[in-house]
């Protein structure tokens, strides 16, 4: 049976191109992969080869034709003893198809502004009347991994000094003792390397925990964390999770400058596929990283150094778990809402603390997961309070209170009395010294003065 | 180019032979028709084909069982064919639809299968190295006695991540066979342009992994290296590394006119090593098959494929919601 030649897309963005050259005449027995034509695209002069087998029976485009568009007939192919003449009339029979396939999909309108009260999970994380015991972060970190480990054996901990060390920052003191050296174990120092073994067992079937010494190191290992870990479920088609926690600490820590000290809640927040968690109390801390092990997603779990050694009250109940992508109103008030996390928090709970005393009633919300976020619980409070300040140590081009801030415009732009504060750490790179260090960070005084601008005190 | 070994009276039976003609075949009829596709906008973006490497997943597919996994780089359609993937889902993921093996998410880099323990796919270069020991992690972990297959090409054989996964691989002892596909050609940088070892397995001394180079274009070598290999990881041995010394004869991908390389170059090859025809001679001249038995086979492989390539056509493109489908589980 008589076929058609078409005339082929080159490359990704080729739509026509010049048939540069006949390399068969009519007549010439072609086979598969036989080169028959030289083709210029919009980049280069490409070969054109046979797919079938055949008898260039009619060349119908003559080289040198410049603008020749794709899936134009430029030849016919006939079987032997078989007259070109016996292909019905030329019709460019594939580019309708194409053309009706990629024909506009509308994309989903945005969420019309309604400006109606989000539905907010305002549950207890645990019940009122549980015990309460002082804990560190730290011990918290370390009691959450060591219960999932034991009640899941797919679960494993590797990272530079877990294991033989205890943790450079002791986090993963005495798991090795515990769970021996299959379970816990040191890598040699090549984040990128053991990021992609931990992701790789994940999709193997394992559940890793990551921890990196600090989040500064895991740079290196970012194309992992985004490309491998976090897209795989969705270039699958849905058949290929990975269930994996990166941890470690994050932010600056004291006097180590520039290249140690960064918050990368903003990076992870853009990811689709991640999830992104930063705790700042010891109960938070252990709930959201059982929820986090426990999750078949892969979770960047945000850290911070001088947290580690903080106490706070634990609730004494088994197996405590809270669920990512829900806030926790830490202090309720009506006058403004102070969104933070992690050790943003430390500032906006002492901000509030002083601002009480003035006669101003702050409403302090804990993010505490940054991907999903609990924007309902904002919206909710802006609501109330008609007056919203964020409070963050990372960079103030692209951080997650510009994030915030854009999406309390668009769901909650009425009920606004003032602009939007960003409290975020000063656009440059960490100082050493100690004197710019402080000057560098986000401080207490900076989100008071914050909150009174925006109640014009 | 390795030499080709005369293997005149290799140890093989008829049924084995045929099995790797019709496998090799496969693919690169496949490939042929997505290159066709291709050319007719059906197929966009990046499309890298395998035509001229077939032996080496074929062989090395022969020297796996059931439960071992495998995990290469973007390009992956030979890969897919070799270890049972339907060509109709793999063309179909090509053409972007809905019958694609990622519902026409991922496209022809990004492609994976679980139940053929196929992890991808994978669009970064040399990404897949270390998720290719992971997976050997997580089976020596679970020990039940799996050993992964973990492709990449001379070009990715420059990526650190490389070493840093030989590193741990060897002071772990995983089961993973790294198959260094190499074509000569990282893109349009041959080989001497871009590599300071002339055999890059060489580079596993000193990470103390054994290897050894293999001519890519003989299926049977493939095999029995790949076997070698296989046992050696099976015992607990840790990796082993095989420099597949193998040719492309396409481009990089579709919109590459591959100027780096004299047309005289290819066609050497082609006349010389092809793989394929290799195994065709076999059958002929040891009688194993004649030549109406390879025409028919030729004929049901050209079926398999046309009806491949019409299921790519033929199914539709994703529905609307699916954009917003799998980004979590």
């Amino acid at each position: 049976m008589a076929t058609e030649i078409l005339m082929p897309a080159l490359s990704p963005t080729m739509e026509e191109g010049t048939l540069a050259k006949w390399l068969v005449k009519e007549g010439d027995t072609v086979s598969s992969g036989d080169i028959m034509a030289e083709i210029e695209t919009d980049k280069a002069t490409m070969e054109f080869e046979a797919v079938d087998e055949g008898i260039i029976g009619k060349i119908l485009i003559a080289e040198g034709s410049e603008g020749v568009k794709v899936n134009t007939p430029i030849a016919i192919l006939v079987e032997e003893g078989e007259d070109a003449s016996a292909l019905p009339a030329a019709a460019p029979a594939a580019a309708a198809e194409t053309e009706a396939a990629s024909a506009a999909v509308e994309a989903p309108a945005p969420a019309a502004a309604a400006p109606a009260a989000p539905v907010v999970d305002l549950s207890p994380d645990w019940p009122a009347d549980a015990e309460m015991k002082s804990e560190t972060v730290r011990e918290a970190l370390r009691d959450a991994m060591a219960e999932e480990m034991r009640s899941d054996e797919d679960v494993y901990l590797m990272g530079e000094e877990v294991a033989e060390y205890q943790g450079a920052y002791k986090i993963s003191q005495g798991l090795l003792d515990e769970f021996g050296p299959k379970r816990v174990i040191d890598t040699p120092i090549t984040e990128h390397g053991f990021a992609g073994i931990a992701v790789g067992s994940a999709f193997g079937g394992l559940k890793p925990i990551v921890e990196f010494m600090t989040f500064n190191f895991a740079m290196q290992a970012i194309d992992q964390i985004i490309n491998s870990a976090a897209k795989t479920l969705y270039m699958s088609g849905g058949q290929m999770g990975c269930p994996i926690v990166f941890r470690g600490p994050n932010g600056a820590a004291a006097r180590v400058a520039a290249q140690h000290s960064q918050d990368y809640a903003a990076w992870y927040m853009q990811i689709p596929g991640l999830k992104v968690v930063m705790p700042y109390s010891a109960a938070d801390a252990k709930g959201l990283l059982k929820s986090a092990i426990r999750d078949p997603n892969p979770v960047v779990f945000l850290e911070n150094e001088i947290l580690y050694g903080r106490s706070f009250d634990m609730p004494q109940v088994d197996d405590l778990t809270i669920p990512l992508g829900k806030a926790r109103i830490w202090r309720e008030g009506s006058d403004v809402t102070i969104v933070s996390f992690g050790i943003g928090m430390q500032y906006a709970l002492e901000a509030a603390d002083k601002l009480a005393e003035d006669g101003i009633s702050a409403e302090v919300i804990d993010l505490r997961t940054i991907r999903p976020m609990d924007t309902g619980a904002i919206i909710n409070s802006v609501m109330k309070t008609n007056r919203l300040v964020t409070v963050e140590e990372g960079w103030p081009q692209g951080s997650v209170g510009s994030y915030i801030s854009s999406v309390v415009m668009q769901e909650a732009f009425d009920y606004l009395d003032a602009p939007v504060i960003n409290c975020t750490g000063k656009d440059v790179p960490m100082p050493y010294a100690a004197n710019l260090e402080k000057l560098a960070l986000i401080t207490t005084d900076e989100v008071i003065a914050a909150v009174k601008q925006v109640t014009y005190r | 180019m390795a030499a080709r070994k005369t293997t005149k009276k290799p140890n093989v039976s008829a049924e084995e032979l045929t099995t790797y003609y019709r496998e090799m075949l496969l693919i690169r009829r496949f490939e042929e028709k997505a290159g066709q596709l291709y050319g007719m906008g059906l197929i966009g973006g990046f499309c890298h084909l395998y035509i001229g490497q077939e032996a080496v997943v074929v062989g090395l597919e022969a020297a796996a069982k059931e439960g071992d996994k495998r995990i290469t780089s973007y390009r992956d359609h030979g890969h897919m064919l070799a270890c049972g993937m339907d060509p109709g889902g793999v063309m179909a993921e090509l053409t972007g639809r809905e019958g694609g093996l990622s519902k026409g998410k991922g496209g022809s880099m990004h492609m994976f299968s679980k139940e053929k323990h196929f992890y991808g796919g994978h669009g970064i270069v040399g990404a897949q190295v270390p998720l290719g020991a992971g997976l050997a992690f997580a089976d020596k972990y679970k020990e039940n006695g799996g050993v992964t297959f973990t492709y990449f090409g001379d070009g990715a054989a420059n990526q650190g991540q490389v070493y840093e996964t030989f590193n741990m691989a060897a002071i772990w002892d995983l089961p993973v066979v790294f198959v260094i596909e190499n074509n000569q050609y990282a893109m349009g940088t041959s080989q001497a342009r871009s590599t300071s070892t002339k055999d890059i397995y060489l580079r596993g001394e000193a990470f103390g992994i054994p290897g050894e180079i293999v001519d890519g274009m003989d299926v049977l070598a493939v095999k029995a290296a790949g076997e070698k290999a296989v046992a050696h990881c099976r015992a607990g041995k840790g990796p082993y590394i095989l420099e597949v010394k193998t040719y492309r004869y396409r481009g990089h991908s579709m919109s590459d006119p591959a100027k780096y390389r004299t047309r005289e170059e290819v066609q050497k090859v082609r006349e010389q090593s092809d793989p394929i025809e290799h195994v065709r001679e076999m059958l002929l001249t040891g009688k194993h098959a004649t030549e109406e038995d390879l025409k028919a086979i030729d004929k049901e492989i050209k079926e398999i494929v046309n009806q491949a390539a019409e299921f790519s056509k033929e199914s539709p493109e994703p529905s609307v919601e699916e954009l917003w489908t799998d980004i979590y589980a």
